[in-house]
């Protein structure tokens, strides 16, 4: 694996480098960035940003529902107790059940889907460089076909143009 | 953020995990000392039995329930507040959120402890759970107690999660920041974390849902808690009103132990650059509303009770305000009200130490209420033949007492190892989103590291 990347100080500038990539024909996905915050003020930053995180959520929080009325109707009529002379089937505190149940595994799904899709835990990534956590934005580029097309996309005054392959 | 200031932000923070002083140790030492007694007596309770006690007929619930309401109220600091700032974008948030989430996960974790302790046999706790036995015995979903342990389960799973999601960035700064065996440790806990914008969009969104479900989770809590007593006919329990007064006090003495741990933090750690003045007066008065509301409350219960005019219930409420309960109750009037409304009203005393003198006096004041609604009403029940007395023995003090110590401890060590307040989300309020923050507004910088 070989990468040419660039670390850039500060939003504004990766996001002229990551233009200048797309206007040197690399596809948005071909382009690798990393950052030690989110860049909520950058347009590069919209990329990947739908999900069907909140629907997996509500579908976990739909299925934890289910599986508790099925819990407390089954076991309550698993052994039917007189409490109070409540119903065997008690619909009042069986709804606390339901509603935890609910919630719980509504923000299991949400924990889980996170895991999954962004590929967590995973391994070290083969582009990366420990300064991003110091503040810098790293753009760069994967195998690259041309690596001085790369690199002329990436030259930008304060940028530090860096090659690694492993 | 300028790569300096990110680098500036970066020491700061991480300097507790990277440099230890002295006085850590002997903090850990005298804190793990009173843990290990307050376990030794609990083991001491357990092999002789609940007789050592002062819990006996009619009161079967005294200082260990006390504790387990107070304590379930202290969790209501952390995760509630900072989901509700969050879904608000509220940018003085930024410090604040970490220090409390974690308050919440150590406070649910010592409060279920609680009725753990509880029991003559702590070891058969696990019968409240729903699993299939040999003898398809199933637990009795009608009643409160299994309502608590579902509500805590979920409330403590998803406030870890909540906590523990948006460090998986900070342990990569710790990662990429150390050296040998801590940086592998920190390796393995940053998840391969790599910082691309899929990434942070896919922990966004989940913090954003887990701040939407937690909210409800926060509230349905301390009602279940409250449920615990409203659900059985003793006098002054039985009442509608029991489950927001609960939450409405959790929330109240949640804050005030949230501001003791942001004063202790900024003290110690020297956090003076990132947990401000502004914080403190913020807090200090949703403390003040917190305090209005719950004289409110006890307002609205006492006067219900008056006029009611139920032997019984008035027959509680007499010995609690005259009788001889008076000084606690009277203790309680002034540190919930008396002391944090004369201080946090005036925007003079509305300084750091008057917000932790006012949190101290909250935090009395509310194990003082738990104490009386749960003794006063056990020892005077409808029967006057069944009344009894409550006196605390020594193991109970010492088991409570061994978990402030427990508290604290946890709170030491969680900011030894953790940077105690979020790096990633204060760098990150140097980029707010276009459409979250309108131009011109400034409120949001509010906290932030310039401010």
């Amino acid at each position: 694996m070989s990468a040419v990347y660039a670390l850039y100080p500060d939003g504004d500038s990766a996001q002229r480098a990551v233009n200048a990539l797309r206007a040197a024909g690399l596809p948005g996905n071909a382009i690798t960035i990393l950052s030690g915050e989110p860049i909520e003020d950058q347009e590069f930053f919209e990329a990947d940003k739908s999900t069907w995180m909140w629907y997996l959520a509500s579908a976990g929080g739909a299925f934890g529902l289910v599986f508790a009325t099925w819990l407390t109707t089954m076991t309550e009529r698993a052994w039917p107790l007189n409490t109070g002379n409540m119903p065997i089937v008690s619909w009042w505190p069986n709804l606390i059940i339901m509603f935890e149940m609910t919630m719980l595994f509504g923000i299991l799904a949400a924990v889980l889907t996170l895991l999954v899709t962004a590929r967590l835990p995973g391994r070290r990534p083969a582009l990366y460089d420990p300064e991003i956590m110091e503040g810098k934005i790293l753009v760069g580029v994967v195998n690259p076909r041309d690596p001085s097309t790369v690199e002329r996309a990436l030259a930008a005054p304060g940028a530090e143009i860096k090659r690694s392959s492993n | 953020m300028s790569e300096a200031s990110a680098r500036k932000l970066s020491d700061d923070l991480l300097r507790p995990l990277l440099q230890t002083s002295w006085r850590f140790y002997v903090l850990v030492v005298c804190l793990g000392s009173i843990v290990l007694t307050g376990l030794g007596t609990w083991a001491y309770q357990m092999y002789n039995g609940f007789g050592i006690t002062g819990i006996n007929n009619p009161i079967f619930w005294a200082f260990y329930i006390t504790n387990f309401v107070f304590w379930i109220g202290i969790s209501h600091a952390g995760t509630l507040i900072s989901a509700i700032l969050r879904l608000v974008n509220a940018g003085w948030r930024r410090p604040v959120t970490r220090c409390a989430e974690v308050i919440t996960a150590f406070a649910l974790m010592i409060g279920a402890l609680f009725p753990i302790i509880h029991l003559g046999r702590p070891w058969l706790f696990f019968w409240l759970m729903p699993y299939p036995s040999s003898r398809q015995i199933w637990p009795n979903f009608r009643s409160p107690l299994v309502w608590d342990f579902f509500a805590i389960t979920t409330y403590l799973t998803g406030s870890v999660l909540f906590l523990v999601l948006p460090m998986i960035p900070d342990f990569a700064l710790v990662r990429d920041r150390t050296t040998g065996r801590r940086q592998q440790i920190y390796g393995i806990l940053a998840l391969g974390w790599q910082g691309t914008p899929k990434q942070w969009h896919r922990l966004e969104s989940a913090m954003q849902i887990m701040a939407i479900a937690i909210i409800p989770v926060a509230v349905s809590v301390h009602t279940i808690v409250s449920f615990d007593f409203s659900m059985a006919p003793v006098p002054m329990w039985h009442s509608t009103m029991f489950g927001p007064y609960f939450v409405a006090g959790a929330i109240f003495s949640g804050i005030a132990g949230l501001i003791i741990a942001m004063a202790a933090l900024r003290k110690f750690l020297h956090l003076e650059d990132y947990l401000h003045p502004v914080h403190f007066q913020n807090l200090g008065k949703l403390l003040l509303l917190m305090s209005l509301l719950w004289a409110y409350f006890v307002f609205a219960e006492r006067l219900t009770i008056w006029y009611g005019n139920e032997p019984s219930e008035i027959a509680v409420m007499y010995v609690t305000q005259k009788g001889s309960f008076a000084p606690l109750y009277w203790t309680m009037v002034t540190c919930n009200f008396v002391i944090p409304f004369t201080i946090l009203s005036l925007k003079k005393l509305r300084t750091i130490a008057g917000c932790v003198i006012a949190s101290f006096g909250v935090l009395i004041g509310m194990w003082l209420e738990r104490f009386l609604i749960v003794v006063p009403s056990l020892g005077h029940k409808y029967l006057p033949y069944s009344w009894g007395v409550y006196r605390p023995r020594p193991v109970e003090i010492i088991i409570t007492i061994s978990t402030f110590a427990a508290m604290a401890l946890l709170y030491v060590l969680f900011s030894k190892f953790v940077p105690i307040i979020s790096i990633w989300e204060m760098k990150a309020g140097e980029h707010p989103s276009p459409a979250l923050l309108p131009a011109g507004s400034r409120e949001h910088a509010l906290g932030e590291t310039h401010a």
